[in-house]
């Protein structure tokens, strides 16, 4: 027997719920911890918060975050990371200028904040340019206060109008709400952002897009493709056990994140996932809302073959794996 | 009392209206607005100590809210309040004069209450209440004293010996296993018909006892042995909360008890005049049992005091009329067939009847109850417990002659092990097995009253008195080889009780046995003589070792297996039709049936699923 083929899994063995029970066990242990633990401020979360919402598929994750590394020049020195990073922060009207409204003049005074206008890098012009763009010929600015006139709209457009301007973006890239230069163990500068926006960063000609990581691994798929989003949900999964000190075999989750992509998209586990997708009727009776399937069932007359595991059990026969899979077959004559 | 204080309020305050009402404290009585004060804590001081002089009934509570500037008046019931002494000026106003004339017996309780000197407080009362513990930390701010230190406790833990040497976790369950331990609950348990008591054969009171359990007349209603304990490992058999016990301890009466249990049963009337009879039930009774079990019965169908029963055995024969009306037969006549409805001994149980007796129910019908006995005498895997929340239970009874023994030949009849201390901070167990000792010697009790009891310096010097090692350990000689132990070992004497946890009333097994109607699986829990459930998880280890022929025989051939005919042209199940001696099908005609295996359960499903309207069919293949 060489090596390569003793690593290789056994015909018939159960992985899925030997996988099942890998991550499940040690997560009953990481569910008491999270409530021993309750108060601690996350920036981000972790452990099973996180681990449910990777598994849920979720459209967004509750925090999303980039590592963007950068191409050579840029990754060893600061002062060009930094002004990269500052360049891709999303920067709106809001964070260096106060907004209000004036229902009696009807209009809208922004007044800029100088000091937060340096510290982001943007010039009062700049904010002027994008307001006009966006409320039309009524801006006038007048040193560090634009006003936005709008005599003939009435007060509900006037409020409409004022929560659009305070979310107009003036410089940066949309959704990185907050960047920082952090330094590697390798030396080199990097950035990490909150917020992900990864369609828009690997145009970046600073960033080296080969390296360049979200943990939004929905956008992974958008972006990069279901391969890479497969790779980004082992890396989630496993980083998530690894920081409980949960000593699971990656095999665990690597076939957990091919169950959820092998469609070519992300589905969660669960109801409107892949246990509402199982093949059986009886399976998917057996798991939840019972008599849905059944009557879907019935009125596509379907055919259960008896194929899965839960379904064999239901009906009182040997489940198709381990030793259920050990067939006689024998030709006389 | 309300009205008397309404008409004083009125004297005193004055209805200002509500302009002025903030400036003022406002009164309330039993909740209600009666008016308002210019100075609230001038008008408690007053209240109070008019309370005190007698003048207010001592019943009535006060409380003053600084923050809301609010006066409250109780003086309604179920208003939960303890005693306390009065403290004024930092002085004790129960003086030794006082107390002096109380070990006298010239005045009472009640006098001291009514001279002040005594007061209750309620829940409300005792937040303005500032109470010293002792009398030596009083100081000029506090407004009174605790009678006693112990009286921060509840009678539970004032009944514990050395409470405050103990992890609080471990006295919590001290409290919870006394409330399990056998004693003497009751002293008339003779005449009584519980339905189920424990009484303890030989109870003695703690040598290392309470001032409270003494005034609350534990000592005469004990529930517990004094037990000679080592602490010590014993060839493996005290590992993990168990205990070893001398075997010969036990035939000398250690730890027995008696178990009573009652049943009971009564001739029942029916709408339309029918009732219940006590009798031996005839053989055509429907339901009739084993000729056996009904051997004890008199000719009245009730069994004799002193039979030595066992389960299922009838206690009382008793045939009831049947359920519903039987149709005329064709001879004309309504043959009545009785039904079996014995009251039996629950299986798995056995004793002597102890006590029968007749008497009338409230409806006026026949009632017997029968009280049956068992001694239970301690073995392996029953619980007991010291009074430090060490409980275990026994893993093994070993003679005395293989036990350890002491140089002066004392064999303990415990042996507890010692990573049971550590980890657990019980130093009042330590303490109570060295003052166990040590009044064993003396032949007086010791104190164990928290805060105030005997101290540890004084046991070890009565230890020392009696020339024995101060800290209670001595030289163990293994039993089985003769040879003194190494180390020295700690031994004492502590009071243990038998919690009410004996293996006899749970143990269970099961290899076949009953099936539920409905799905024809196993039944469920012990007094049905039921399974185990071997569940969604087990199903899953099964699965996950591949291990399909065990998870088949597990959840079909040892549980609802049936065999079915499946019509092979419709899928749909038929049945044997004994008449003409062929399968049938009922939808088809002539078709070939297969009878075919499958869970009773499943068998349930499909009939389910036909109830939604839908016609489940089962197509038949044969096994590649």
């Amino acid at each position: 027997m060489t090596s390569k083929s003793k690593k290789n899994i056994e015909v018939g063995e159960a992985v899925g719920i030997v996988a099942a029970q890998s991550i499940g066990e040690p997560g009953t242990q990481m569910t008491m911890r999270t409530f021993h633990y309750a108060g601690v401020a996350e920036q981000v979360p972790t452990g099973l918060p996180r681990l449910i919402e990777l598994v849920d598929a979720r459209k967004e994750p509750k925090k999303p975050i980039m590592d963007i590394f950068l191409k050579e020049e840029y990754a060893s020195n600061e002062a060009k990371a930094k002004e990269l990073a500052k360049a891709i922060e999303c920067t709106t009207v809001d964070k260096v200028a106060y907004v209000e409204e004036d229902f009696d003049e009807k209009k809208i005074i922004i007044t800029l904040e100088p000091s937060e206008l340096e510290t982001e890098g943007v010039k009062a012009e700049e904010v002027f340019r994008k307001v006009k763009a966006v409320a039309g010929s009524h801006v006038e600015q007048k040193d560090n206060i634009i006003t936005v006139k709008a005599p003939n709209a009435s007060l509900r457009t006037i409020r409409r109008l004022t929560n659009k301007l305070r979310q107009v973006q003036i410089k940066g890239i949309n959704k990185i709400s907050r960047t920082l230069v952090v330094k590697g163990k390798d030396g080199k500068y990097f950035i990490r952002t909150a917020g992900s926006n990864l369609a828009e960063l690997i145009k970046n000609p600073h960033v080296d897009a080969s390296r360049i990581y979200t943990n939004d691994v929905q956008e992974i798929a958008r972006v990069f493709g279901i391969e890479a989003a497969r790779n980004a949900l082992v890396r989630e999964i496993k980083q998530v056990l690894d920081m409980q000190n949960l000593n699971v075999d990656v095999r665990h989750c690597m076939l957990l994140a091919d169950a959820m992509t092998m469609d070519g998209e992300i589905k969660s586990i669960g109801r409107h996932g892949l246990s509402g997708e199982k093949a059986g009727v009886l399976a998917r009776a057996a798991f939840e809302e019972t008599v849905k399937h059944l009557i879907n069932a019935a009125t596509k007359a379907e055919d259960d073959k008896l194929i899965g595991v839960t379904e064999n059990i239901i009906v009182g026969q040997t489940v198709p794996v381990g030793t259920g899979l050990v067939k006689l077959k024998m030709k006389l004559g | 009392m309300r009205r008397k204080i309404k008409r004083k309020k009125k004297k005193k305050i004055s209805h200002l209206g509500e302009a002025i009402s903030f400036a003022h404290t406002s009164v309330y009585v039993n909740g209600r607005l009666v008016g308002y004060h210019e100075n609230g804590e001038v008008l408690l001081a007053e209240l109070k100590n008019r309370r005190r002089q007698g003048a207010i009934s001592q019943q009535v509570n006060f409380h003053y809210r600084k923050s809301t500037d609010e006066l409250f008046i109780n003086t309604d019931s179920g208003r939960a309040r303890r005693p306390y002494i009065v403290v004024e000026n930092g002085q004790s106003r129960l003086t030794p004069a006082l107390l002096e004339q109380l070990k006298r017996g010239e005045i009472s309780w009640s006098s001291l209450i009514k001279l002040g000197v005594i007061e209750y407080l309620d829940a409300e009362e005792e937040e303005g209440a500032y109470v010293a513990l002792r009398e030596e930390d009083l100081t000029p701010e506090h407004t009174h004293l605790e009678l006693d230190p112990v009286s921060i406790f509840g009678v539970t833990v004032s009944i514990l010996p050395y409470p405050e040497y103990n992890s609080s976790p471990r006295i919590t369950m001290a409290c919870a296993m006394a409330k399990q331990s056998l004693g003497t609950y009751l002293v008339n348990f003779n005449m009584r018909n519980d339905s189920r008591a424990h009484i303890l054969y030989y109870p003695q009171q703690p040598l290392v006892q309470t001032q409270p359990y003494r005034l609350l007349g534990f000592a005469e209603r004990a529930a517990g042995q004094n037990f000679v304990v080592a602490i010590t490992s014993s060839y493996g058999y005290n590992i993990g909360d168990a205990v070893v016990m001398n075997k010969n301890a036990i035939d000398r009466g250690l730890g027995r008890s008696v178990f009573y249990k009652s049943y009971e049963t009564e001739e029942r009337r029916y709408p339309g005049g029918q009732r219940d009879t006590f009798e031996i039930p005839p053989p055509t009774t429907t339901g009739y049992r084993e000729e056996r079990v009904y051997r004890f019965l008199g000719e009245d169908g009730i069994i004799s005091p002193e039979c030595e029963v066992q389960g299922k055995d009838v206690l009382v024969g008793k045939t009831s009329p049947p359920r519903f009306l039987e149709e005329i037969t064709v001879f004309g006549v309504i043959e009545e067939k009785k039904r079996e409805s014995s009251l039996v001994l629950k299986s798995g149980e056995e004793g002597v009847v102890d006590s029968v007796m007749l008497t009338d129910s409230l409806a006026g019908t026949k009632l017997v109850k029968v009280r049956v006995r068992s001694i239970k005498i301690p073995e392996v895997g029953d619980k007991f417990a010291s009074r430090h929340g060490q409980k275990g239970v026994i893993g093994l009874l070993r003679p005395q002659e293989d036990m350890p023994f002491t140089a002066d030949g004392i064999v303990p009849d415990l042996i507890i092990n010692p990573h049971a201390i550590p980890s657990r901070m019980t130093i009042g167990h330590l303490l109570e097995m060295l003052g166990g000792k040590a009044a064993c010697f003396k032949g007086n009790f010791v104190d164990a009253t928290s805060f105030t009891g005997d101290r540890e310096e004084e046991i070890r010097k009565i230890m020392k008195e009696y020339g024995l090692d101060e800290y209670g350990e001595e030289v163990l000689y293994d039993g089985i080889t003769g040879k003194p132990c190494k180390a020295k070992i700690f031994i004492g004497v502590i009071y243990y009780q038998k919690l009410h946890h004996l293996v006899s009333n749970k143990m269970h097994v099961r290899s076949r046995g009953p099936v539920q109607l409905l799905t024809h699986q196993p039944t469920e829990g012990r007094s049905r003589e039921g399974g185990l459930r071997f569940g969604e998880m087990e199903r899953d280890c099964l699965i996950g070792y591949g291990a399909s022929m065990l998870l088949k025989e597990r959840l079909l051939d040892e549980s609802d297996k049936t065999t079915l005919l499946v019509c092979e042209k419709c899928g749909s199940i038929g049945y044997h039709d004994f008449v003409k001696n062929r399968d049938r099908c009922p939808l088809c005609d002539d078709s070939r049936l297969e009878p075919i295996e499958m869970s009773y359960a499943f068998k349930l499903l499909l009939d389910e699923i036909e109830s939604l309207g839908i016609f489940p069919r089962l197509i038949l293949r044969d096994k590649a």
